[in-house]
């Protein structure tokens, strides 16, 4: 277990340094049409091909792991943020404020998140660039996402307000900053560092399944979930396996992201 | 040629043309992607309900596809009145519905007064409807009528292409056809099946009555991938319309499988939003509204490209609103316009526009960057976005791709009118530029750049209402095309609509179905239904 935790470390950080270093590593720029060369096999030139509009697929792979881990990260720590404040002020309160925190909560997690994201984002501006536009879809998924993390939270600080720690910590007249700081902060970090990294892949799966119906990052930047489309119809059953890459990069990733985890850290 | 060469060649072709008996008792199976609405004719507004209204359906005249001529059909003759508001029938005798009940003039005469019932709220009736009044139906005798409308009609004979007969006396109501089948079995959500309706008056030159093929399975299939992998394992003999990249599958798993029936006449095109109460800044509104600024975006689309990428060379750069399919309206003098980025920039230029470290500015110094919205899902319409948005970079305009949800994107090009460019389709299934009167009038609904204007917003959009007019007002083919012409010509210059490619009609055919002739109008494959027959399996190996 602990080899392939390492193992997955090391691929992920691998997967990371690819992309942090994309510019060099780019055959072409990533939104370059080479239209004489569409859909091309493997060259020296286009290592992994190119895509029906003739762009590098290396690049856009490079360009589009960027994207997505960077930007599921920045949505999973957004998510966690807000599930933190939201659960752990309903705990640690209790009463009316936890029961309406923690309707809220249930509320999120019944609506059907997709519709919600298509509704919202067909309410955005229309005239922003590409990079904003993942900043935008990225920041909404993050807003959506903080309501199961927020649950767990809300257990927890719930179990630690009545814990005999917190107790004899009033008892001693510790005062509630403190308290927070010294003593329901670390208790609860732990959980949230772990709902974090969690919900990592979850965002990644969420831009993937966007961007399969064509919502998800504008083009012409590349993600995994626009590279995905490729192979969205019947002609990918018999395409070159080069294809997959993409797909393939997002299995072992996202597998990567629930190896380097340990069981026992995940407190679900 | 020997004289038995001759006998044989000749044989081959009788045998092509005529199946024997024993070849005709089979059937045709093709999917459609739900179960019909409705088996009421004249209630028809989704495909599945239009295709089953089609091959059930008995009409008055039929437009060829091929020849794009009418033809007769339950009536033998037909003359419309040189002011375009009545038209006399002259029915076929002794003909029967599917169930056994005569046909005659009474049976026109009540669809029509059932079409003239406005609590119907039939989409048929909205194309017969001219000016205030209701239609009038005359019964002559039992195989005459004639059929007066409260205002005139351009392409009046055409519209009865679209309007099956019903029985006034069969208890079978709209279920009793005149067309070659008649729905037999209908299982929602599983199939349609149609049975070949043995009072259908139509035979061959050899006495055989048609249709030849004995029945028609519909299989409801929603997913056109599956539909394909059914068509590749011969569980279905046809798919009447393919995108670009199904047809290069299956040119390459099946090749004998892949129709194309030519260009078609379908539209793909960009528009920018002239409304002017649209909620987008006023410096934009200049741009959009000038037509150096269309014309430059225009000339800076690689069209070619687009027609060879996108589609994987099946469509054509377009030229207007009526595509170079269209034989009797397009006009010819017209030439789709050629890619030309320096010529583009010279335009932009001329109107105080000008090109800055690879970003082009208007005179304002604003620079012109704008967003185009398409939905979401179409792949072909975001290709095309993004090879649009390439080319437009080379002249430093920045072109930001959203794609929308259908509803969402109706919303804003129709409602709110918050939108600055889109990039859409248009389905076009009537031959005539008539049908186009809702889109090209500065009035209507469909005036999409501005739609519903009081008074013309310009005076080309002046001239375009008053050809419009000019050709709904006469039945003058010559003077008609003129205007059409002039109209086309117009739209072109101003490029309201800038029009991108033109689609071929792309299909997939059993080897088996003989007597094929795809055409790209609906339905492109089996609109000669009733000539059509399944070669056995052995044979259409051969």
């Amino acid at each position: 277990m602990r080899r392939a935790r390492l193992a997955a470390g090391i691929f992920l950080l691998l997967v990371a340094a690819a992309s942090l270093l994309a510019p060099l590593l780019a055959p072409a720029p990533y939104a370059r049409q080479f239209r004489e060369d569409t859909n091309a096999s493997c060259s020296r030139q286009h290592p992994l091909g190119t895509d029906g509009l003739g762009r590098d697929r290396l690049s856009r792979l490079l360009y589009g792991t960027r994207v997505s881990l960077v930007l599921a990260p920045a949505a999973a720590l957004l998510a966690t943020l807000l599930a933190g404040v939201a659960g752990g002020t309903a705990g640690l309160a209790g009463g009316w404020i936890e029961s309406s925190v923690m309707a809220a909560a249930d509320l999120f997690l019944s609506v059907p998140w997709l519709f919600l994201l298509i509704t919202v984002r067909a309410l955005l501006p229309l005239n922003v660039s590409p990079l904003a536009s993942v900043a935008i879809t990225f920041a909404l998924l993050g807003c959506l996402g903080w309501a199961g993390t927020a649950r767990i939270a809300g257990a927890e600080a719930r179990a630690l307000r009545t814990s005999d720690m917190i107790l004899q910590a009033r008892a001693s007249g510790c005062s509630a900053v403190r308290l927070l700081r010294k003593h329901i902060g670390p208790n609860l970090a732990d959980t949230l560092l772990t709902q974090f990294w969690l919900s990592i892949p979850v965002f990644i799966l969420s831009e993937a399944n966007l961007g399969l119906l064509g919502l998800g990052v504008a083009e012409p930047l590349p993600s995994w979930g626009s590279l995905l489309r490729e192979l969205g119809s019947l002609s990918s059953l018999g395409a070159e396996p080069v294809r997959f890459v993409p797909l393939a990069l997002l299995v072992l990733t996202v597998s990567s992201f629930q190896f380097v985890l340990h069981r026992e850290d995940a407190r679900l | 040629m020997t004289r038995r060469s001759v006998i044989t060649a000749l044989l081959t072709l009788s045998l092509t043309l005529y199946p024997a008996r024993s070849q005709t008792g089979n059937q045709l199976r093709f999917c459609i992607g739900a179960s019909p609405r409705t088996f009421d004719p004249l209630l028809v507004t989704d495909e599945p309900s239009e295709t089953v209204r089609y091959l059930t359906g008995g009409v008055l005249v039929r437009l060829n596809r091929q020849s794009q001529q009418l033809e007769p059909g339950v009536a033998v003759s037909w003359k419309v009145s040189p002011d375009s508001r009545s038209i006399r029938f002259v029915l076929r005798e002794n003909l029967l519905f599917s169930d056994g009940t005569p046909f005659s003039s009474e049976d026109v005469a009540f669809t029509l007064n059932r079409l003239n019932d406005a609590s119907l709220h039939s989409p048929v009736a909205d194309a017969f409807r001219a000016g205030d009044g209701k239609i009038v139906p005359r019964v002559e005798s039992k195989n005459t009528i004639s059929i007066a409308f409260p205002a005139a009609i351009v392409g009046l004979d055409k519209l009865f292409d679209q309007l099956p007969m019903l029985s006034a006396h069969s208890p079978h109501k709209e279920m009793a056809v005149l067309g070659p089948y008649y729905v037999a079995d209908n299982k929602p959500g599983a199939y349609v099946l149609l049975e070949r309706n043995p009072n259908y008056w139509k035979r061959d030159s050899k006495g055989h009555p048609l249709p030849y093929i004995d029945s028609l399975r519909l299989d409801v299939e929603q997913n056109r991938d599956l539909e394909m992998m059914r068509m590749l394992r011969g569980d279905i003999d046809l798919i009447n319309s393919l995108d670009p990249e199904q047809y290069e599958h299956l040119k390459t798993r099946a090749p004998a499988k892949a129709v194309d029936a030519g260009a078609g006449f379908d539209t793909e095109q960009i528009w920018f939003n002239q409304v002017p109460s649209a909620p987008i800044p006023a410096y934009k509104k200049l741009w959009f509204t000038s037509t150096a600024f269309r014309r430059a975006v225009s000339l800076a689309i690689d069209r070619a490209d687009l027609a060879r990428v996108v589609y994987h060379g099946d469509a054509r750069p377009a030229t207007g609103p009526i595509p170079q399919a269209n034989r009797k309206w397009f006009n010819s003098t017209l030439r789709p316009l050629s890619f030309n980025p320096p010529g583009a920039l010279d335009k932009l230029r001329q109107d105080g526009f000008a090109l800055r470290n690879g970003v082009l500015n208007d005179k304002d110094g604003h620079p012109v960057e704008f967003s185009v919205v398409t939905n979401s899902g179409n792949k072909a319409r975001e290709e095309m976005a993004t090879m649009i948005q390439q080319d437009l970079l080379a002249i430093g305009i920045r072109l930001n791709i959203v794609t929308l949800d259908f509803p969402s994107l109706i919303e804003r090009i129709s409602r709110t009118f918050d939108y600055e460019a889109c990039l859409l389709g248009m389905v076009n299934d009537d031959l005539d530029p008539n049908a186009q009167m809702n889109i090209w009038v500065s009035s209507a609904d469909n005036h999409q750049w501005n739609p519903n204007q009081k008074t013309p917003a310009t005076p080309w959009e002046a001239e375009i209402d008053r050809l419009m007019r000019l050709q709904a007002s006469t039945s003058d083919f010559n003077k008609r095309k003129q205007a059409v012409d002039r109209l086309q010509q117009i739209v072109q210059e101003q490029e309201p609509f800038i029009y991108l490619v033109n689609k071929e009609a792309l299909a997939a055919v059993s080897p088996r179905l003989r007597n094929l002739a795809a055409v790209p109008l609906r339905p492109q494959l089996y609109w000669n239904v009733e000539w059509l027959w399944l070669a056995p399996q052995a044979e259409a190996r051969r």
